[in-house]
């Protein structure tokens, strides 16, 4: 199958601090994909990475077969637009109501007449099923309806690519329900391709196709939802199953808990 | 979209914001007497003192403003400064008036002030006027009196 | 000892880098605030947006403070005034005072503190929210679309703003001293009138306030775009807009001054 995405080799580092180590993805067109791992190992700054908003030190990222950190700025813009992103708290524009969140970039970058546009952005809202909260601004929406209308947003130009970082945080349960549905759905909907970055780990195996999973800037194993739930890694078992101790230790690396309470000095 | 609001308050925002430069500028300020420019003539005149006349110092006569000081310069050749006046066009002068630095009050900011002569043919533009007083400059007067008051004790 | 001397010689070095490190990037999103302000005149209605959130609703603190300060003058010089017999000259001292000094900085002063601060915090939380990083994801210019028109609603907000104050100012200081104290009418304008130069007063005055307007919002908005992705980051940056741009503005006010006011 052909893949949308392709990361080969990439490096990168913060100053000197190094954040990715050598990855190396393959996401194919058509699939919803999730990256997996714990919180700072990297998988936001691989998102800014495809969307070209940071240059690797190494390696590069083709998105439809384009290498992005070689494009110019109005080739990276020209790749964006065919590009939705879900950022982790929606990220909503605070001073438009949802119905102008939603028409920004048709406003922005299409010349449609206002009342072509009108019929867009409803569609889009129904799609998410807030059409009726169309003149809400974005302080009156739940943090569960403010994702949904981010959504809504994301997939204002039917892009070929959904990016979402971590869509679920801070969700109750129902709202999460809600949004993990519309990934699926919305994907399959537009023939769109998914990527999921994403630590809550049983909702999401529910619904992706593939997985990645990161530790430390590296992948460290890949497969099938079915594949990672079987998986005899260690760290991987850990992680899908939530355990508290395991490979990642749950204390600290510190001084042995007897010689910090002075108690092998009492012995001593 | 309730834009029509906003751009009347914003309409109403400019509209005050240039009423405000007009009452300063017509009210407050002098653009009243700038502003007529072009219908204005140049007079020259030759000081060997100016004492602290300033450009834009007022030229009056009998006390009314007739117009303005456009230009003070040295002149090189004769060693004297050379002023250059705007007077409007309404107020027409005789060849020989008289042209003298005054200063308003004793500390007051100084002027320049023409005195009409008899003459039936009047000034044209660019014309230099011959008759000048040059402004008082307060310490040769009173260097003078001074010198005067020790020649009197002299002879005594 | 000499340990801790290197040590604080080393800080200050330290800052004073970082400190030119922070002035080049500040000019250089300055410059390119410029380069891309064809939007901001382009699609008009959003700097009408920006004058109203910048101007309009700075326009009751500004014509307040304005009256206040035009009485307060008024009252003070016809005190000092009247000792020396020559209390008609009182307006006079209203307006230069007013239109020269006063009002573009006073007014630049309020303007940074009211409008300069809400520009940073608004900045500073789109960019803490993401929604600076989500408009480039957009593919849309952040700074053509949201700081170009934020920067000449600003600068044309301010000497609109100062020419208010002024006005307002001087009609505080008539209020004041024909009104209550009974100075004579006529001769309060026509003194005001002698005195005041339209080019050398008023213009200079204006154009004071533009420069200051610029030097504002221009570091309202670098501030805002700096600041750290965080609630204390916002804060932090909004404290600096004002302390920043009160300093830049009596800078400035001494550097103009000295240009306009003493040439022959």
């Amino acid at each position: 199958m052909e893949n949308l995405v392709e990361i080969k080799d990439v490096d990168f580092a913060y100053d000197v601090r190094p954040v990715l180590k050598g990855i190396n993805m393959n996401i194919p067109r058509g699939k919803v994909v999730s990256i997996m791992g714990l919180s700072g190992c990297g998988k936001t700054t691989l998102l800014r990475l495809i969307g070209g908003a940071l240059k690797p030190a190494k390696g590069g990222v083709r998105v439809a077969g384009r290498l992005m950190h070689e494009l110019d700025l109005d080739g990276l813009y020209d790749m964006r637009r065919k590009m939705g992103m879900l950022f982790q708290f929606g990220a909503l524009f605070t001073d438009m109501s949802a119905y102008d969140n939603v028409a920004f970039q048709m406003r922005e970058h299409t010349g449609l007449p206002e009342s072509m546009i009108e019929d867009l952005v409803l569609m889009k809202l129904h799609a998410v099923g807030l059409r009726g909260a169309r003149d809400l601004m974005p302080s009156e929406l739940s943090g569960g309806m403010a994702r949904r209308v981010a959504l809504a947003r994301a997939i204002a130009l039917d892009p070929m690519l959904i990016m979402y970082d971590e869509p679920f945080g801070g969700l109750d349960p129902i709202s999460l329900g809600a949004i993990c549905g519309l990934i699926r759905s919305l994907n399959d909907a537009l023939g769109a391709t998914s990527i999921v970055v994403t630590h809550d780990v049983q909702e999401t195996l529910a619904i992706v196709d593939y997985v990645y999973f990161m530790s430390q800037g590296a992948v460290v194993t890949h497969g099938t939802p079915d594949d990672i739930r079987k998986s005899g890694d260690a760290f991987v078992h850990q992680f899908v199953w939530g355990e508290m101790d395991g490979p990642l230790p749950f204390h600290y690396p510190g001084a042995s808990y007897a010689g910090d309470l002075a108690l092998e000095a009492a012995r001593a | 979209m309730n834009r029509t609001i906003l751009d009347l308050w914003v309409g109403i925002f400019v509209a005050a914001g240039i009423a405000a430069l007009l009452v300063l500028a017509l009210k407050v300020g002098n653009a009243s007497t700038t502003f007529n420019v072009g219908e204005t003539y140049r007079v020259n005149a030759e000081f060997d003192n100016i004492g602290g006349l300033k450009v834009r110092a007022p030229v009056k006569s009998a006390g009314v403003v007739v117009g303005r000081v456009d230009d003070i310069h040295f002149e090189n050749q004769r060693f004297v400064a050379r002023v250059v006046m705007k007077i409007d066009k309404r107020y027409q002068f005789p060849k020989d008036t008289s042209v003298s630095i005054f200063t308003s009050g004793l500390l007051g900011e100084q002027y320049i002030g023409l005195d009409a002569g008899g003459d039936s043919a009047m000034l044209k533009d660019g014309e230099t006027l011959k008759i000048t007083q040059s402004a008082v400059v307060l310490e040769k007067l009173i260097g003078q009196f001074l010198y005067n008051k020790a020649a009197e004790g002299g002879t005594k | 000892m000499p340990e801790r001397a290197v040590k604080n010689l080393r800080g200050i070095g330290h800052e004073a880098i970082n400190g030119i490190w922070r002035l080049g990037y500040a000019s250089r999103f300055f410059l390119l605030t410029l380069a891309r302000s064809a939007t901001s005149f382009r699609r008009f209605s959003l700097t009408i947006r920006e004058i109203y959130f910048a101007g309009v609703l700075s326009l009751i603190i500004i014509s307040v403070s304005g009256l206040f300060v035009g009485m307060v003058l008024g009252l003070q010089g016809y005190e000092t005034l009247q000792k020396y017999g020559s209390s008609e000259a009182v307006g006079t001292l209203v307006a230069l005072s007013l239109t020269r000094e006063l009002g573009p900085v006073v007014a630049a002063l309020l303007f940074a503190s009211r409008a300069g601060s809400a520009i940073t915090a608004e900045i500073g939380l789109m960019k803490a929210t993401e929604q600076i990083s989500a408009m480039e994801m957009m593919a849309v210019d952040p700074i053509a679309r949201v700081i170009g028109p934020r920067f000449w609603g600003g600068v044309i907000s301010m000497p609109l703003l100062a020419a208010i104050f002024s006005a307002v100012g001087v009609f505080g200081g008539y209020l004041i001293t024909v009104v209550v104290i009974g100075v004579d009418e006529g001769a309060f304008w026509s003194q005001m009138q002698n005195a005041v130069d339209f080019r050398q007063d008023v213009v200079n005055g204006i154009i004071k306030s533009a420069v200051f307007g610029v030097a504002v919002t221009a570091i309202a908005l670098f501030e805002g775009y700096d600041a750290p992705p965080t609630a204390e980051g916002v804060s932090g940056a909004t404290t600096r807009t004002v302390v920043t741009s009160s300093l830049a503005i009596l800078g400035l006010d001494f550097v103009l001054t000295a240009f306009m006011f003493t040439g022959v």
